[in-house]
């Protein structure tokens, strides 16, 4: 399966070249560029682990191409993804967020059912890999 | 049309017998507004013979204080306050016989963050009343202090965005169909095809409620499967609006609970269902952190007409207050009315937080939201994928585009419908953010993804020659309406 979170998962894997575009578009837009990376992709883990701060900072795209170069060396076997933050009033969140890095193998979900009073049945979605501890999840 | 005040003033003014209403005080085309009060801004279309400043006074004095006479009883009262007051009438371009009537009212005169208030007095027996030909309600303007008595959208667009993990891109619907006669288990089969083939949502239609085919309860739970089996397969959270419309508020809740028991993060509610119950669904929503779905069954009996009834974009301003998340605001491109200039202006209502007075776009005034949260409008009614560049042109990134048609009527299936409009969608918003000219290169685009994604491919080939071009009923009056070209 292929985990379809984030806005560029339903296109081929973006090139170097693709995201770095992308990276320029944040900005220009005077958003900071995060990098995170995560082994448990549940589609309510919000807080993926941080790549160092969000670079408020760095206004050049080849920097931020760099620390991704960086993340993928040690996290490379995970996803890690890129967003966008708009810290403006009255948005002060992520406006853009996608998918820059997979694991080899994608495992997919267990969709547990449990079957509850009347017809009700309570759902739980557990990643295969989170089985796993953390860090060993996508190893070979 | 500048005039003198000519109202009557003191023991006169208070005499029995019928007075004209542009002499009681309901006309004062001095009087300067206040930042606290509500302005209306009216279309009103005189019976022959009927003098314009007249009929105007007489829009302000039947949605204010007045009565056919002169009563004596306002004596015990602040009367000159609460006399609502038309400053200024303007003849309407081009349409000999109707004037723009623009009306003030002081804020007492409402209650706190009641819309249901503040429809009776300024649509109540006023459009009825005889002497006027035709009376439509285009604008209006809410003072901070008013908008700060209301809740506002439940969840609002920044928060939508984060419960759903979903950014930079408009959300993706569909409308499962047929709207009626398919069963809970064959309902939930569309509903499963349409999330797992890429769509963020998919969504019951307005007349889908609990009848003898399927009950309520059979597709909230067949739905529900659906939606964690797709949820399963993508590692994406999905949603389905499940329409808990329903004949008493008893009902309504009742369906809402199980909805949110089931693990649903939204529902839907229909405009029919009347704006106090639209209130109590919004505080709901807020309290049990759902998403609300308003879909706008209903409206084009009073807002599509020009010169009679309520301008959407009033309607818009009243469901941002009364608290809904979603709302149909039209898609300029698709099968149902929408002028490009006027529904922009819905737009803007809808999402920013300040809006300024644009009367190419339909906008009369100044409008402060004061952080009050955004309103997701939603796109649906006759969209495909090959028109993905201008939707992204004309409607923007915070949009729900809901292809229902354009989905399920895939030749190759639901689940192809779904992944051709994804596919369409990443592939423009990448072109766009790379700084491509997308809107002139947007067939081009689309090819090229399609190389990729036969589903893309086939979609583009069955579709390619559907438009809806016909001309607008309700387009603005300060600019010649451009005619969309597709």
């Amino acid at each position: 399966m292929r985990v379809t979170q984030g806005c560029f998962s339903f296109l081929p894997d973006l090139t170097d070249d693709q995201i770095r575009r992308q990276v320029q578009y944040c900005l220009d837009k005077g958003w900071a560029v995060n990098i995170e990376f995560t082994d448990d992709p549940h589609p309510r883990n919000t807080y993926w682990e941080m790549w160092g701060l969000p670079m408020f900072d760095l206004r050049d795209a080849a920097g931020i191409m760099k620390e991704l170069a960086d993340c993928r060396r040690v996290y490379g076997d995970r996803y890690i993804r890129l967003s966008g933050f708009d810290s403006s009033h009255g948005w002060e969140s992520v406006r853009i967020s996608f998918i820059v890095n997979r694991p080899a193998h994608e495992g997919g979900f267990r969709l547990d059912r449990q079957e509850a009073a009347g017809r009700n049945i309570r759902y739980s979605t557990r990643a295969y890999a989170a089985q796993r501890p953390e860090g060993e999840r996508y190893q070979s | 049309m500048k005039h003198e005040s000519i109202t009557v003033r003191g023991k006169e003014r208070y005499k029995s017998g019928v007075m004209e209403y542009k002499r009681m005080g309901y006309y004062e085309p001095d009087y300067e507004p206040k930042d606290t009060d509500v302005i209306a801004l009216f279309r009103v279309t005189p019976q022959d013979g009927v003098d314009p400043i007249e009929a105007c006074a007489a829009v302000a004095g039947e949605s204010s204080t007045a009565t056919w006479t002169v009563v004596w009883t306002d004596r015990l009262t602040a009367a000159e306050k609460y006399r609502a007051k038309c400053y200024r009438v303007d003849p309407v371009p081009n349409s000999p016989g109707s004037y723009f009537a623009s009306i003030a009212y002081d804020l007492d005169l409402f209650e706190p963050g009641s819309i249901a208030n503040l429809s009776a007095s300024i649509i109540g027996n006023v459009f009825g009343f005889k002497p006027l030909k035709a009376l439509r309600l285009e604008d209006m303007r809410l003072p901070v202090a008013y908008v700060k008595t209301f809740q506002g959208p439940a969840t609002g667009i920044v928060v939508e965005r984060e419960r759903l993990d979903k950014f930079g891109r408009p959300l993706l619907g569909a409308t499962v169909k047929p709207k009626l006669g398919l069963s809970g288990r064959n309902y939930g089969r569309v509903v499963y095809e349409a999330l797992k083939g890429g769509l963020d949502f998919t969504k019951d239609d307005e007349n889908i409620n609990s009848q003898p085919f399927m009950h309520w309860r059979e597709r909230f739970l067949y739905c529900m499967e659906a939606v964690n089996r797709a949820q399963a397969a993508t590692g994406e959270v999905k949603g389905t609006y499940l329409n808990v419309t329903a004949a008493t508020m008893e009902d309504m809740y009742e369906r809402a609970d199980f909805a949110r028991e089931l693990g649903s993060n939204v529902v839907m509610i229909d405009l029919v269902i009347g704006y106090t119950a639209i209130q109590s669904m919004a505080k709901w929503a807020r309290r049990n952190d759902m998403i609300l779905h308003l879909h706008r069954a209903g409206h084009s009996t009073y807002t599509r007409q020009r010169n009679h009834g309520i301008s959407f974009r009033v309607i818009a301003k009243w469901m941002r207050l009364a608290g809904v998340d979603h709302i149909h605001a039209g898609t300029v491109v698709g099968k149902l009315e929408g002028d490009p200039n006027t529904t922009r202006g819905y737009y803007d209502v809808c999402r920013e937080d300040f809006n300024p007075a644009k009367l190419e776009h339909g906008i009369f005034f100044d409008q402060h939201w004061a952080s009050l949260n955004k309103l997701m409008p939603v796109a649906s009614g006759g969209i495909h994928a090959g028109q993905m560049h201008q939707l992204l042109d004309l409607l923007g990134e915070d949009v729900v585009l809901q292809f229902g048609g354009g989905t399920i009527g895939h030749p190759r299936g639901i689940q192809a419908g779904a992944t051709a409009n994804r596919v369409a969608l990443e592939a423009m918003i990448l072109a766009r953010n790379e700084g491509r000219d997308y809107v002139h290169e947007g067939p081009e685009i689309l090819a090229k993804a399609a190389l990729s994604c036969t589903p893309l491919r086939e979609a583009l080939e069955v579709w390619k020659d559907v438009t809806f071009n016909y001309e607008s009923t309700d387009s603005p009056d300060f600019v010649p309406t451009p005619s969309l070209a597709v």
